[in-house]
């Protein structure tokens, strides 16, 4: 069958959201209703990334790279493009409309980014096991059965230089290695789908573009250390990537890629998923084993580390999902291709969910090494609203902020570390003038005191008084000498907590308060809040030489505490005032003040 | 689907590879464009598409890239087709019917040779491929 047209529709979550389901739907519809359906093959394909602009539609072979197509454009798209093979402008992605048609690798957004673990995600049907095999799919692990011995494939890895991509950044053919060198009938493997940073989901999307890739290393994985069973811990939270995950394992049994005898050698491999409840902690490899023996999901210490004693009791190799998606790349084109990409001591690529204050939000790939600046200014089409940049906080509540000064850093694990953040999982968030340093501080805290197990006396205790000496401080009763208390508590955390949930929690503070003690000092002694983002520090009052009286301000009022004749200054009574902000945003006179 | 053997995985994956390149934009160099304009599907454009996409099919050729355009402003010699590839000048060709189609394929495409008798021109300057 030769198509003279593909249309690939985003099934992302975050495109599905805004309805490309009905989109493509819709699309569908209309093909059948013209008898196109032998001529056009329609794809529901993995997250294209450029979330901003979505729902993406993308349709070959002309490139032409549709945005935030809603579902009524679906007659247009197959009576105008299809039918007639006119490129219907007002869909195309604004910055490159002169031209005509747009090619996805001619966007700012994609000229930077180097797709490994995204390699199929935007580009085939998640829910088509051939179309993850007709690029190379299941290739690794056929050479992994048939040509490679354990020790090759440690020896791949160790030559990529791969290391964890959840957060500590540990080398992954070391845990591999541990687990392969243990004398046990019994082994395990897990991937760690359990990802919860505000803001990140790297994991997710991977997931549902590409869940045989996943599938494919975790079989690697068994068949390198001797593990016969796998499972996959991921939050229920994620339903999309939960279906396609389940249609992929039950694709691969068909095919015999899982299951007993794979490809009719003697090696079983098998996976089961297992849903987690949302749990912050559950990340942490411990307490997710834990959780997946069915009992409460905390932490405990270690070691012996899960490659010595894992899964109940047995030796268990945990990796997240992208470090997972990476590996069959690495054994099909080598550890020595995988090395050359990247720094000296962080190989490959890493991936980051862009949000926050950018242009350009979205999901993106870049080389190890690529600067903050590239990331953010040149993939990330800047700061919205001509704002100006103020911070970029990485590697969610157990990371820090990075300030304009080290925007030209290259990224790896050891640089974001002696910075005193973290690469983490990889949500990247940008912030701009109008963000509170202290109100970030005291929003990640928040997070983990909510998500903290409570197992531990340093997290329990610690993490709920460093969070209300911040909320003191943004409520003007901070004192002076909370600084140094700050830091010894911080410090307390990090040395005696049990897992990286406490040991990472006072990053946030500690980062703030390092690059931003000027704005904690305002909080402090001058009771102010320069970005007037802390209500209680915050008073509005109207300026009566440029109020004309317009009354917009009295009228949008929530608590209708402004009074004031029509063309006469108004006046903002202060006991009702809540500091909602909503006079300063609709006055168009700049008459309204904020200090 | 019964389980796979190795070979079956190897046949499959060549199978379906093949198939998703037809998709694929990028490394392929050849360019076969139908004038899809009123004109051209009156004159019969889409068997001339349809030709094309079965002829490269059958020769297994891999780096043709099969695109439809608009009108080309040529309407008395419908339909045409343009041609670009690499060590060849860009070609329009007209009344390009199934047959001409596969022998646009053999000559121009396989051969390295013109179909004179069905050469009409080269096409005129590209206002933004020059600047």
């Amino acid at each position: 069958m030769t198509y003279k047209n593909y249309i690939l529709v985003c099934g992302g979550t975050g495109c599905e959201s805004a309805k490309a389901n009905d989109i493509f739907q819709n699309i569908r519809l209309e093909l059948e209703k013209n008898d196109l359906m032998e001529q056009v093959q329609i794809v529901k394909t993995g997250c294209f990334g450029f979330c901003e602009q979505g729902p993406i539609v993308k349709i070959l072979p002309e490139e032409a790279f549709y945005v935030m197509v809603k579902p009524e454009d679906a007659t247009e798209i197959v009576e105008e493009h299809i039918i007639k093979g006119r490129t219907i402008d007002r869909l195309l992605y604004d910055a490159k409309k002169d031209k005509g048609r747009v090619h996805i690798e001619n966007i700012d957004f994609y000229q930077k980014q180097f797709r490994i673990v995204l390699r199929n995600s935007g580009v085939i049907d998640p829910d088509s096991i051939d179309e993850y095999i007709a690029r190379d799919g299941y290739l690794a692990l056929e050479k992994v059965l048939f040509e490679m011995k354990p020790e090759n494939v440690i020896e791949e890895l160790k030559h990529s230089g791969l290391r964890g991509r959840g957060g500590a950044g540990y080398h992954t053919w070391k845990k591999w290695n541990f687990a392969f060198q243990q004398k046990s009938d019994t082994k395990y493997v897990v991937c760690n789908a359990d990802e919860g940073d505000p803001g990140a989901y790297m994991d997710r999307s991977t997931l549902e573009g590409d869940p045989h890739s996943v599938l494919e290393a975790m079989a690697i994985c068994g068949k390198t250390i001797g593990a016969n069973q796998g499972y996959i811990y991921i939050r229920a939270e994620y339903p999309v990537a939960i279906n396609r995950l389940n249609e992929a394992i039950k694709q691969a049994r068909e095919y015999g890629l899982l299951g007993n005898n794979i490809l009719g050698t003697d090696f079983s491999f098998d996976i089961e998923l297992r849903l987690g409840a949302g749990a912050f902690v559950c990340g942490e490899e411990t307490a997710l084993l834990a959780s997946i023996e069915g009992k409460r999901g905390m932490p405990r210490p270690r070691p012996p580390f899960p490659s010595v004693k894992g899964l109940w009791g047995y030796p268990t190799t945990i990796n997240n999902v992208e470090t997972l998606a990476n590996i069959p790349v690495i054994i099909t084109k080598g550890g020595k291709w995988f090395g050359s990409i990247g720094t000296e001591n962080s190989k490959g690529t890493k991936v980051f969910a862009l949000t926050g204050k950018v242009n350009n939000s979205g999901l993106i790939e870049v080389p190890m090494g690529t600067s903050l600046r590239e990331i953010i200014f040149d993939i990330g089409g800047g700061i919205k609203d001509g704002k100006k940049f103020k911070a970029v906080q990485s590697g969610g509540p157990s990371g820090g902020v990075l300030t304009e000064e080290f925007l030209d850093t290259p990224i790896d694990y050891e640089n974001l570390q002696a910075l005193g953040s973290i690469m983490g999982s990889g949500g990247l968030i940008v912030m701009d003038e109008d963000d509170c340093m202290v109100d970030i501080a005291k929003f990640y805290l928040e997070f983990t005191v909510d998500e903290s197990c409570g197992k531990c006396a340093p997290c329990r205790i610690g993490g709920k008084q460093m969070h209300g000496i911040l909320d003191d401080i943004t409520k003007g009763k901070g004192k002076i000498t909370d600084f140094d208390l700050l830091e010894k508590l911080g410090h307390a955390m990090r040395r005696a907590s049990l897992c990286g949930l406490g040991q990472t929690a006072p990053n946030p503070v500690v980062s703030t308060v390092k690059y931003f003690k000027d704005e904690y000092i305002a909080h402090i002694e001058d009771k102010r809040c320069p970005s007037g983002k802390c209500r209680d520090l915050v008073v509005y009052s109207i300026d009566a030489e440029k109020c004309i009286g317009c009354t917009l301000c009295a009228r949008r009022c929530p608590v209708n505490c402004i009074d004031g004749e029509k063309r006469q200054p108004h006046i903002i009574n202060q006991e009702l005032c809540i500091k909602c902000g909503e006079c300063f945003s609709v006055c168009k006179f700049g008459a309204v003040l904020r200090s | 689907m019964s389980k796979l053997s190795l070979d079956d995985l190897r046949k499959l994956r060549e199978q379906k590879r093949k198939e998703i390149n037809k998709r694929e934009t990028s490394g392929k160099p050849i360019e076969i464009i139908v004038g899809m304009g009123t004109c051209g599907i009156a004159a019969g454009a889409k068997l001339t598409l349809e030709a094309f996409l079965d002829e490269i099919e059958k020769r297994d050729i891999t780096n043709v890239l099969i695109k439809q355009t608009g009108c080309m402003g040529f309407c008395t010699n419908e339909p045409t087709v343009k041609i670009r590839m690499p060590d060849m000048t860009d070609a329009i060709y007209g009344n390009v019917d199934d047959k001409i189609a596969r022998k646009i394929v053999d000559r121009h495409i396989v051969n390295h040779r013109l179909v004179n008798d069905h050469l009409f021109d080269k096409p005129s300057v590209d206002i933004l491929e020059e600047s």
